[in-house]
C-alpha cells in the first residue's frame, strides 16, 4: 500500500507480538545496546528495583508499533514517527497496534498522510500512543 | 558531544530479529520488498542502536567498572537522577526522517539539549521534563535523521 492509497478514516489493527518472551527482550538489549538490568535481569528487577518482573524497553514497544506501520503502508516512505510511553510492558504481554488515518494533506507536490497510533496490551490498556507521517517516494 | 555510528547490514538484521520484524526489506536487497525501497534500509527505530558506539552510554557493563545488575548478589540500586532520589523515565521519543539509513552509511551523531519544562504531579512530586535532540548526518554532511528524546525526572522515587 502506498501513502496515496490511504484515506481519512482508514484503519488497520494487528497483533505485533504475542506472549512477549524474556529472550525477545534479551535480543533487543543485545541489538540496541541498552543493557539496563531492569530489562533483562529478573533478580535485579525483583529484589533490588522492586518490580514484580523485568519490564521491556520502551523502545522495543516503539519498534513493534513501527512494524505495523511499515507492514500496512509497505510501499510508503516514513517522514516522521513519535510515541509517548504510557504504561510498562512485561514478559507474557501480547500487544496490538491500531493505526488510523487522521489527515491527508498536499505537501511538496505529493501527499503527507498522518496516522494516529495506539498500542494496547491483552487487557486493552494503552501502552504507547503516537503518530506517523507517511509520503510516497 | 558527538561520535561516529557506522550502519552495518549485520547489525540491521540483528535489530530486525530483535523486534520480531522479518520483512525482507531490512536484509535482502534482491527481494521485491527490498527493491521497492531501493535496497536494504534500516527499521524506523534502528538508530536506538547507536548506543553501541556512544562512548558515554551508561547502560553497558564495562571491564573493571562495578555493574549494578545481579552477579553473586542481587545488585544495587541505580544511581538516583533527582536530588530527592527521583527516578528518570523515558517519556516520549520522536523521529524525523530525511532519507532511509542504508548499510555503509557512516553517520556522525550529535546530541544537544532542547526545551525544558516542569509539571506538578501527586505521585512523583515536581516533574522535570528535558528534551535531548540528536542529529544524524551522513558522510556528505547531509542530515539523515533527527531524534528527540523526552525524559522526565521525578522529584521523589516512583515505585512500580
Amino acid at each position: 500500500m502506498r501513502a496515496a492509497d490511504l484515506k481519512v478514516g482508514d484503519t488497520h489493527t494487528a497483533v505485533v507480538i504475542e506472549d512477549l518472551s524474556r529472550t525477545q527482550i534479551a535480543m533487543y538489549a543485545g541489538a540496541s545496546g541498552d543493557f539496563n538490568p531492569l530489562h533483562t535481569d529478573e533478580v535485579y528487577a525483583t529484589q533490588v528495583a522492586g518490580y514484580d518482573t523485568v519490564i521491556a524497553h520502551g523502545q522495543l514497544t516503539m519498534a513493534l508499533t513501527a512494524k505495523l506501520v511499515t507492514q500496512w503502508a509497505d510501499e510508503a516512505s516514513l517522514a516522521a514517527f513519535g510515541v509517548r510511553f504510557v504504561r510498562q510492558v512485561k514478559p507474557g504481554d501480547t500487544l496490538s497496534v491500531t493505526a488510523t488515518v487522521v489527515s491527508v494533506d498536499a505537501r511538496d507536490g505529493g501527499l503527507l498522510v498522518h496516522l494516529e497510533l495506539v498500542t494496547t496490551n491483552q487487557a486493552g490498556d494503552e501502552v504507547v500512543t503516537g503518530y506517523a507521517r507517511l509520503r510516497d517516494y | 558531544m558527538s561520535f561516529r555510528f557506522p550502519v552495518e547490514a549485520g547489525a540491521i538484521l540483528a535489530f530486525a530479529r530483535a523486534i520480531g520484524d522479518l520483512d525482507p526489506r531490512w536484509y535482502d536487497e534482491t527481494s521485491p520488498e527490498g527493491q521497492r525501497h531501493g535496497g536494504v534500509s534500516a527499521p524506523p527505530t534502528f538508530v536506538a542502536s547507536a548506543a553501541h558506539f556512544d562512548p558515554d552510554w551508561v547502560y553497558r557493563p564495562r571491564p573493571g567498572v562495578p555493574w549494578h545488575g545481579s552477579g553473586r548478589g542481587p545488585g544495587s540500586r541505580a544511581p538516583a537522577s533527582g536530588p530527592g532520589g527521583g527516578t528518570s523515565l523515558h517519556a516520549e521519543q520522536h523521529y524525523e526522517y530525511h532519507r532511509p539509513l542504508r548499510p555503509g552509511d557512516v553517520l556522525s551523531v550529535e546530541r544537544e539539549p532542547g526545551r525544558r519544562w516542569e509539571k506538578q504531579s501527586k505521585r512523583g512530586g515536581l516533574l522535570r521534563f528535558e528534551e535531548e535532540i540528536t542529529s544524524y548526518r551522513d558522510q556528505d554532511g547531509e542530515l539523515v535523521l533527527t531524534a528527540t528524546r523526552v525524559r522526565v525526572i521525578t522529584e521523589r522515587p516512583v515505585q512500580p
